[in-house]
């Protein structure tokens, strides 16, 4: 059996829960057996689930769990996975994924795979690729232990329908008391998080100063997407520490990456190679982001970006 | 306060990365090792930094060979009092992990810090497969950390922002950007790093659950198309119909 942890911050699915089971269900078929979800705490309209191929939906809802403490959540999943019989795990690869993913590996004593990209195969061994060296590299990990636990990369697979709602059953499994007092939750709303933005403006030194960031944000603006900048332009404060992208940085896997002015240094291409589609604006031909890009612009940011925002506007009115 | 740093050593940034073996080795003939920056600019630094104002000591641990001990001296260097070199060869993250947590339970730490992940494999697993062998709280990716007796203040990276929490000691935390500032170690501390001690210790037998099978590279990217500056609407025709992005 296949368990697939579907996280539901403030209550609510993100699509990175809908990606998660989707890869669970599309694990099992591999496997030859089925994928339960499960959530913890509050989860709005769980059923929904089995729209992506769980099985059944089983959920503990103790309120204590709408705070995260990776100590006490991977207790509850492991108990989860027992109760279920499932020997692979599943979670998202998001910030708190990640500290789930090794603290169960521990627990159950199973392989584990970080940043899975793709549906694992199983022709005589259990083997799953992800990125490593930042992207400069696949690797393809095989698994030989019974239990299994693997996050999957944000964006790698698109949720897909493939049922109806199914059944949310109330699981039992004890909650132990954290040792982890929250004393303040600081969220910005509006704007996806970086890690998981579908689009991406991010701009480097070659905007000469914080003060002009005006149009990286309206062209962000009309596009919907999340801002990103340069480690220098981080480093020195003109723009906030969590917009760095890079290998010291945020790593970012958008369908689209808009460049303006950063040159393509080889820690910043790190942390964006596995964006689907990366555009540069750069006055400089041979600045080496031209290599890494699959649509390149050759001219001066502070006309080329206003000129591209008004012909995003345009194309917008017109269609 | 009784801390332990986990140092990793890996590839040098700008390292060309290829394979040999068949593509089943990282192949390391001319490739440059460092420190792992999110260990040694952020995690050893904050925990000199909480040395240098409650007292103690910062022990540093690494997993692996003896051609491992420039990073660990390097890390003397920076301020450590003193290192610990597990001997052996690590092919998986819950290996080291079961490493580190065997010599932490024996010396009782009061904070085990790391990076929040290496730069090579980006597995953000270690940290967290420690506090769980230890049965201890895991704060990943801390932006800050202050500490007042044995009760910490930590600031953490979550999705979208941040979460401010306390917890007491003892406790495993891994150390995102924002955690301390780079320290480059002067002449003083590279000449005192060859007298602190280094101590190698044996491996404890544990079996490796995943591994490696074979590496691959990217596939290649197709050539720039380049775009007329004064056609913007070009490139956004070529992103909704081409490239189907927006
Ligand atoms: C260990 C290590 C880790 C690192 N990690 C990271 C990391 O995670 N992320 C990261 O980004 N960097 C990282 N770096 C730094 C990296 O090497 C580069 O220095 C950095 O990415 C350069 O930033 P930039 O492209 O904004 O600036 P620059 O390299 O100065 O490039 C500015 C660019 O703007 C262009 N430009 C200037 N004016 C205009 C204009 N008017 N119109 C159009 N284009 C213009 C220039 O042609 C140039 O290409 C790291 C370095 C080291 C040593």
């Amino acid at each position: 059996m296949v368990l697939v942890y579907a996280e539901s911050p403030k209550g609510k699915f993100k699509k990175s829960a809908f990606e998660a089971v989707t890869y669970g269900h599309k694990t099992a078929q591999v496997l030859g057996t089925e994928c339960v979800a499960l959530t913890l705490g509050d989860a709005e309209d769980a059923g929904q689930l089995g729209k992506y191929g769980a099985s059944k939906v089983v959920s503990v809802s103790d309120a204590a769990l709408n705070n995260f403490d990776s100590q006490v959540h991977t207790a509850v999943i492991a108990g989860a996975a027992a109760a279920v019989g499932a020997n692979v795990v599943i979670v998202s690869h998001s910030a708190n994924g990640k500290s789930l993913l090794g603290r169960l590996a521990a627990k159950m004593d199973a392989g584990s795979v970080s940043a899975a990209k793709e549906v694992p195969t199983n022709d005589g061994a259990f083997k799953v690729k992800t990125n490593v060296f930042s992207g400069k590299a696949i690797a393809t990990y095989q698994i030989d232990s019974d239990n299994k636990v693997l996050s999957l990369m944000g964006n790698a697979i698109q949720p897909e329908e493939v049922g109806g709602a199914v059944a949310v059953e109330a699981l039992s499994v004890a909650v132990p008391a954290s040792r982890i007092t929250i004393k303040e939750v600081k969220t910005v709303d509006g704007t996806v998080p970086l890690p998981e933005a579908e689009l991406v403006v991010s701009a480097g030194r070659g905007m000469k100063g914080p003060e002009n960031w005006g149009i990286i944000e309206d062209l962000a603006e009309t596009l919907g997407a999340t801002t990103a900048c340069s480690r220098p332009v981080a480093d020195t404060g003109w723009r906030p520490h969590h917009e760095h992208v890079g290998q010291t940085g945020v790593a970012v896997r958008p369908n689209l990456y808009i460049a303006a002015g950063i040159s393509g240094a080889i820690q910043h291409l790190a942390g964006v190679n596995s964006s689907k589609v990366i555009v540069v604006i750069n006055k400089d031909p041979e600045a080496p982001f031209f290599k890494a890009a699959d649509y390149g612009v050759v001219g001066d940011l502070f006309e080329v970006v206003p000129a591209l925002n008004q012909a995003l506007k345009d194309y917008n009115a017109a269609n | 306060m009784k801390l332990l740093v986990c140092v990793s050593k890996t590839p040098e940034t700008t390292a060309k990365i290829s394979f040999s073996g068949d593509n089943t080795q990282f192949n390391e003939a001319g490739v440059q090792f460092i420190m792992n920056p999110y260990d040694e600019w952020y995690a050893l630094v904050r925990a000199l930094e909480l040395k240098e104002k409650a007292g103690g000591s910062v022990t540093i641990l690494n997993v692996g060979p003896k051609a491992n001990d420039t990073v660990i001296r390097k890390g003397l260097a920076i301020g450590a009092d003193n290192a610990v070199r597990i001997d052996a060869e690590p092919k998986s993250s819950l290996f080291v992990a079961k490493q580190i947590a065997a010599h932490a339970k024996a010396e009782g730490y009061d904070m085990i810090f790391l990076g929040k992940e290496t730069i090579d494999y980006n597995g953000s697993e270690v940290g967290a497969m420690v506090a769980e062998l230890m049965d201890q709280p895991y704060i990943s990716f801390a932006t800050a950390l202050e500490v007042d007796g044995n009760t910490a203040t930590v600031t953490r990276e979550i999705e979208g922002g941040e979460e401010v929490s306390s917890l007491d000691t003892p406790f495993v935390i891994s150390a995102s950007k924002g955690l301390a500032e780079q320290r480059i170690p002067n002449m003083r501390g590279i000449m005192m790093a060859k007298r602190k001690p280094l101590t190698v210790v044996e491996a404890t037998g544990a079996t490796d659950l995943a591994t490696v099978a074979s590496y691959e590279l990217p596939p290649a990217k197709s050539a720039v198309k380049l775009i007329d500056p004064d056609n913007m609407a070009e490139l956004v025709r070529l992103l909704h119909e081409e490239a189907k992005v927006i």
